[in-house]
């Protein structure tokens, strides 16, 4: 799957986005953000505050404990600052 | 079925309103609203806005869908710039018409209230005296305006 990064998320991540391939026990939007802020220093920082990173997937926002199976883009960033 | 435009150009809010209402008489209310881009006490210099282009789209159409659910409306727009916006630039542009002012008013601000939550931009701020003051902080106070819609 696509994994995209937005504002803060993306400068600390330093990329726009990036196929990732988690294994089989990352089942929810929850292990997923548990498994990428365990894949380096800049993934760490990116994901210091989990409970305040909004994910969406496959452009529709998703709750913490929504299923990643199937999906082809998965988003990362802050609260939005839009209007 | 409302107009949803997500653009780096600016809008002209007179055109946009006339093309909601034009040959359309059973319309009695068009209620806009115009957001634009604060100088911050003069320490402002510009806002960069950054976008996720499609989701962007997306997610305004499924809050004008909620709007057009909710109340009698003839038409809806919403037009949200990105990129590079000086103090006093137009960044957003929310017209809703119907045939009278309540659910007019109403759904603009319903609108503006859930597209400020939920639709995916963020702004970046940049001081007059050239260092970047960073990335604009969501407010509490946004999640309580949209919250009083109840749903989603």
């Amino acid at each position: 799957m696509k994994a995209v990064y937005f504002a803060w998320v993306r400068e600390r991540i330093g990329k726009n986005e990036e196929e990732i391939a988690p294994p089989a026990e990352v089942a929810t939007v929850d292990d997923l953000v548990a498994w990428l802020a365990s894949r380096g220093e800049n993934y760490a920082h990116a994901f210091d505050k989990p409970q305040v990173i909004r994910v969406a997937i496959d452009r529709a926002h998703a709750a913490r404990d929504a299923r990643i199976a199937g999906a082809k883009e998965i988003a990362f960033f802050p609260p939005m600052t839009g209007g | 079925m409302g107009v949803v435009r997500v653009q780096a150009e600016d809008f002209d809010a007179a055109a946009e309103g006339r093309a909601l209402t034009a040959g359309r008489p059973e319309i009695g209310a068009l209620a806009s609203f115009i957001g634009l881009c604060r100088d911050e006490g003069g320490r402002l210099a510009a806002l960069e806005i950054e976008h996720y282009p499609g989701m962007a789209e997306a997610e305004i159409a499924r809050v004008v869908a909620e709007a057009e659910a909710r109340w009698p409306l003839y038409g809806i727009t919403v037009v949200h710039r990105f990129g590079k916006l000086r103090p006093g630039d137009q960044i957003v542009y929310v017209g809703v018409a119907a045939s009278h002012r309540g659910e007019a008013f109403a759904a603009a601000e319903m609108l503006m209230d859930f597209l400020k939550t939920r639709a995916p931009f963020w702004k970046r701020a940049t001081r007059l005296d050239g260092a970047v003051e960073g990335w604009v902080e969501a407010k509490a106070d946004d999640d309580a305006q949209a919250k009083r819609w109840g749903g989603g």
